[in-house]
């Protein structure tokens, strides 16, 4: 079978972001970049999908700018065969990425296409369920578990859904998003990341897709979220149980 | 006055108080209809009635009595289709996070997630909504004729009962089963007798700093004295001490109860950007350096095991 999985260049999950003082977004000097954490988990899904003896191609596919190179090549470590990278660095929304990436499906035929549930920078989680529409697939967000049945014609997935967990089972192909619990993603070794270097990695600008990529969203300003006034250190229990009874009143 | 569609979220023939506060968004925006789908639900719709919406429209069938994400939005765009409706709404839960942008895309439309706030000048609409786990906030406009948004429950106020009932309505939708692709196997329920997180008045939340079940218990107990609920770190969730659905943060759950008390959690950028908005923050944390107590009212610099059974006692003997 052939797996098409997403991986965004994203900015990294675990730096404090700023706002620029003008609004017109955020301060990207020192920066660093990483692969989507979910998208991470796709991948890694991939590789164990294949691991367990299903015949796999893995496809993974970035858009963004050159620079997202970087983070497909993380992908190419951890196992992928091959990357392909849509350029492309405007302005985009959810919309455009399902878009594309339909062009990518059209043109690859993958049996199933794993996705991150959500970037951490943007924090949409549309894109994912949007692809599915535009392709007439059936789709199984916020998957915590992925067991493939008939043959590798079906996807038997758990959801991470309010109250608990639900199964459903999809017809291949299909659009499965991970979210966080799918599993644990492997580091790349340091023979995997110097192999990773002559695996195949197709650029692609987004203009010779020919398709729309108007965004239906237009981006106004960015400004900082209200910061909460800073608080106290109590000593003590007691201390703590007397300001919630008479200054806040919460208990 | 732009026409709005709520899409209504319910349980167990109950609706869901999420979807409350959906309404109010709908309301800033102009008159509102809700569309509740499912097997025998009438009764639901009966009950979201009570609200001042136009119309409550009900879809109702053997297609509908699980959720399916293809069949849900096939019957709903042909409602917004046939009704004409310019906005649609739902609120961002795991069910409307889901649908929404399935739908959405049949319109070739924008959707604003986890919307904040919404600001309405004229024609002009502009959403505010997270980004990077809340630490920027974006302003955005939707561009295309049918404009799609998921409403974040903690920002806005529960609508209220209004007296009268609105006109409710089925709407038969043409939603081809022969060719379905999904099918539907179990739902695995969270059994709880504790509030629901996302609605509780208090939520006692455990992290890293819990070490185990046993660390738990200590928050369980507190919070059964608290009448509140249950959250949890990504660190506890993932170490399997507490299932999933009870996690905090920028990809679980958004709280923003009256109370929230922290036990053991250091407090990273995911964490706090599901409680930030609660109304009093309490940390109980060994490290005095741990990035909880900067967003904290009251924070304790101790170690919970030790804290946590002072707590109960002192709250047990003042009751």
């Amino acid at each position: 079978m052939k797996i098409l999985v997403t991986a965004k260049r994203v900015t990294d999950p675990d730096m404090k972001i700023k706002v620029k003082p003008d609004g017109t977004g955020i301060v990207t000097d020192g920066m660093n970049y990483k692969i989507n954490p979910f998208c991470e988990i796709a991948v890694e899904e991939a590789l164990r999908i294949r691991e367990k003896g299903t015949q796999a191609e893995i496809v993974v596919v970035g858009i963004g700018p050159k620079e997202a190179a970087t983070e497909l090549r993380t992908a190419l470590a951890m196992g992928a065969d091959r990357a392909i990278l849509v350029l492309h660095d405007a302005y985009y929304d959810s919309t455009v990425v399902a878009k594309i990436l339909k062009k990518i499906v059209e043109e690859e035929k993958p049996d199933l296409i794993l996705t991150g549930k959500q970037a951490v920078d943007d924090d949409s989680n549309q894109a994912s369920q949007m692809l599915a529409t535009l392709l007439g697939y059936p789709q199984a967000c916020f998957a915590s578990k992925i067991e493939l049945v008939d043959g590798g014609k079906k996807a038997k997935v758990t959801r991470e859904v309010d109250g608990g967990l639900e199964t459903i089972q999809v017809e291949l192909p299909a659009v499965v998003s991970a979210d966080l619990r799918l599993n644990e993603p492997r580091y790349p070794t340091v023979p995997n990341i110097l192999k990773a270097k002559k695996k195949p990695l197709k650029e692609v600008p987004v203009n010779s897709l020919g398709i729309d990529i108007s965004p239906k969203t237009e981006f106004v300003k960015m400004t900082e979220p209200p910061t909460r006034k800073a608080g106290i250190k109590v000593p003590d229990v007691a201390t703590l149980i007397d300001k919630l009874k008479n200054e806040s009143k919460v208990i | 006055m732009a026409k709005v569609l709520v899409i209504a979220e319910h349980s167990k023939g109950q609706i869901k108080k999420a979807t409350l506060s959906s309404l109010t968004a709908a309301s800033k925006i102009g008159a509102f209809s809700i569309v509740v789908a499912g097997k025998d639900i009438k009764g639901v719709a009966d009950a979201y009635a009570k609200y001042g919406a136009e119309k409550v429209f009900y879809v109702d069938g053997d297609l509908f009595k699980n959720y399916i994400a293809e069949n849900y939005a096939e019957a709903i765009a042909q409602l917004i289709k046939a009704q004409n409706f310019e906005y649609v709404f739902g609120s961002a839960t795991a069910f409307t996070k889901d649908l929404i942008p399935r739908i959405a895309a049949k319109f070739d439309a924008g959707m604003a997630s986890e919307v904040l706030a919404i600001e309405v000048n004229g024609n002009d609409v502009l959403f505010a909504r997270p980004m990077w786990a809340g630490n920027a906030i974006a302003h955005i406009k939707i561009k295309s004729p049918v404009k799609f948004a998921t409403i974040r429950a903690t920002e806005f106020d529960h609508a209220k009962e209004i007296g009268a009932s609105s006109p409710v309505e089925a709407f038969v939708a043409n939603v081809d089963s022969s060719k379905a692709k999904v099918e539907y196997i179990e739902f695995a329920e969270t059994k709880s007798e504790r509030p629901e997180l996302t609605e509780a008045r208090v939520v006692v939340s455990g992290g890293r700093g819990a070490k185990g079940p046993e660390g738990f218990k200590l928050i369980e107990d507190l919070a059964d004295i608290l009448n509140a609920a249950v959250g949890a770190s990504r660190a506890a969730v993932d170490s399997g001490w507490v299932p999933n659905d009870l996690q905090v943060g920028q990809t679980g759950k958004i709280v923003a109860p009256e109370l929230y008390i922290a036990c053991g959690i250091s407090g990273a950028i995911q964490h706090l950007a599901g409680m930030k908005g609660s109304k009093v923050i309490v940390a109980i944390n060994k490290d005095e350096e741990a990035p909880i107590f900067q967003v904290a009212d009251y924070g304790l610099v101790a170690d919970m095991f030790k804290a946590l059974p002072e707590i109960i006692s002192s709250i047990k003997a003042s009751k």
